[in-house]
């Protein structure tokens, strides 16, 4: 049994246009499939296969996830502030749970 | 399980010195003279084996009566042991090995003149000196983080005080709180300790404050033994533990005592248990005797663990750069066994022997699942070079995890029999 952590960073407001940061992670152990347990039967596959931004309900940032990525994956990716709007993340899990934070931008 | 007696083990390791190590005492004059400054796990090591030669007038100097082992501290942290059991008594060892005990602090080092200076501002004469300084904080690096700050937001680094406060504050942190343990960036003393603490301070949230979190602040991006906490984690504190690399929250920057709060370039996380860890180098002694170098620790040739800054000044532990070998007691202990040999060849022209450096530690992911690794070490041009490893893996059974825990209850008695010549 996992139960992973979710985390953002992004800037507390931001100007309109400027360009910022955003920093996501989630504690995950990230089991390949690959591993036998110590009586040889091979643990099944459970990792995060795909992180998802949204922003005001856009996608704006997506990546599909395979077998070789590590533990605990860590995006860093930037946005422009063009709006006040809601921003999303979602995790998605194989087996089809689902991990999410979102967070209100404040655009000035 | 009861741990081998000293004489078992100080009579194997003593013998085999002893035997090496002739006693050719030039006529004319007296035993030479060895002061030992520091009497933790290096410090004492070295007193009790060189004083076990015969060979050797052997003098430790060190403020404190007892020492308090940094090892299995995480364990009474977490209420698994007492404090008492992990408090050696410095006194006994001198009177069992003959060893002069000089319990004060050394102030400073006159490496022309070969004398120590005691802080009642008496002078000790050394043909040789063996400085086994430990560590010192590196207070600045982290803005606000002093030593009235370390009252507040203890680093628990050192074992003793600083324990007993961190203890007391977990027991007293309400349920739903944050434990906060602000992880250095490398060398630091013992590398997967503040990883073990995260583990035993979450059985212990686990069992008395089960909606309370362990959040880690790392100094970096990789820690040793990642892999087997991450998936004890998962499996004994699934949610529990959150670890945020340095790429993820900047660089520690400062902390602020009174809201018990720890910022980061990118964050500022407020802690209802703050375990800030500051970056480390040697003890001070270390650096106003000009043993250190830029890096803030001692460079030593590997042979024979003398400066290479301060020619007939040996040091051992965590103050030195040890190459390969992690900051460890056994470390410690093994570079203090080789110091040994070399300081017996320089004064009584016993035989040389190239250094047999070994680490072995065992780490605590719950009271009944630890791991363990073995390395052996060797001098190579110039620098201590890794040998041999094992280490535990990932996927273990619980069956040997368990056993492993049992065995590193073992190792601890046997270990500081080897080193205090005795039980406390």
């Amino acid at each position: 049994m996992t139960a992973p952590i979710p985390r953002v960073m992004v800037p507390g407001s931001v100007a309109r246009n400027e360009v910022f940061a955003v920093k996501a992670i989630i504690q995950h152990q990230m089991e390949t499939g690959l591993r036998t347990d110590s009586s040889g039967v091979t643990i099944p596959r459970k990792i995060i296969n795909r992180f998802v931004c949204r922003y005001g309900g856009i996608e704006v940032f997506r990546v599909d996830l395979h077998e070789a990525v590590s533990a605990n994956p860590f995006f860093e990716f930037h946005l422009r502030a063009t709006e006040s709007a809601r921003l999303e993340f979602i995790w998605e899990e194989d087996g089809g749970a689902t991990y999410s934070l979102s967070h209100d931008m404040v655009v000035a | 399980m009861t741990g081998w007696t000293r004489r078992q083990i100080g009579g194997l390791a003593a013998g085999a010195l002893v035997a090496t190590a002739a006693p050719h005492i030039a006529h004319g004059r007296g035993r030479p003279r060895v002061v030992v400054v520091g009497g933790g796990i290096g410090g004492a090591t070295v007193a009790r084996y060189l004083a076990d030669l015969e060979t050797i007038d052997v003098t430790l100097i060190e403020p404190n009566p007892t020492h308090v082992t940094c090892f299995f501290s995480n364990l009474y942290l977490a209420g698994l042991r007492s404090l008492d059991s992990l408090t050696f008594d410095l006194r006994s060892l001198a009177e069992r090995h003959r060893i002069t005990f000089i319990r004060m602090r050394a102030v400073a080092i006159d490496p022309t003149a070969r004398s120590v200076v005691l802080q009642d501002g008496a002078r000790l004469g050394f043909d040789r000196l063996v400085v086994a300084p430990g560590i010192a904080f590196k207070l600045g690096e982290i803005g606000g983080y002093d030593e009235a700050a370390a009252e507040i937001m203890p680093h628990a680094w050192v074992a003793g005080p600083q324990s007993e406060l961190l203890r007391r504050q977990l027991e007293s942190m309400e349920d739903g709180g944050v434990f906060v343990i602000a992880a250095p960036a490398n060398p630091f003393r013992c590398p997967p300790a503040p990883y073990e603490r995260a583990s035993l301070v979450a059985y212990y949230l686990k069992q008395f404050k089960p909606r309370s979190k362990v959040l880690i602040l790392d100094a970096k991006d990789r820690f040793s033994g990642q892999e087997l906490f991450q998936d004890a984690w998962s499996r004994h504190y699934p949610g529990m533990i959150e670890w945020l690399p340095v790429q993820f929250i900047g660089k520690t920057r400062a902390v602020d005592a009174a809201t018990r709060s720890v910022v980061t370039e990118g964050e500022t996380f407020k802690a209802a248990v703050a375990n800030v860890i500051p970056p480390q180098k040697a003890g001070s002694i270390a650096e106003r005797t000009g043993l250190t170098d830029a890096t803030g620790w001692c460079p030593v040739d590997p042979l024979t663990f003398e400066s290479t800054l301060q020619r007939g000044i040996h040091v051992v532990g965590d103050a030195i750069i040890g190459g390969d070998m992690p900051k460890s007691a056994f470390s410690a202990n093994s570079q203090a066994k080789a110091c040994c040999f070399a300081v017996a060849a320089a004064l009584t022209g016993s035989p040389r022997f190239p250094p047999h450096l070994f680490n072995s530690c065992y780490t605590f992911l719950a009271p009944d699942d630890a791991f363990t690794n073995a390395i052996t070490f060797a001098p190579k041009d110039g620098k201590i070079k890794t040998v041999k490893m094992f280490i535990s893996k990932v996927g273990e059974s619980a069956k040997v995890r368990r056993r492993l825990a049992h065995q590193a209850v073992g190792w601890y008695s046997a270990f500081t029999a080897d080193v205090f010549g005795g039980v406390s």
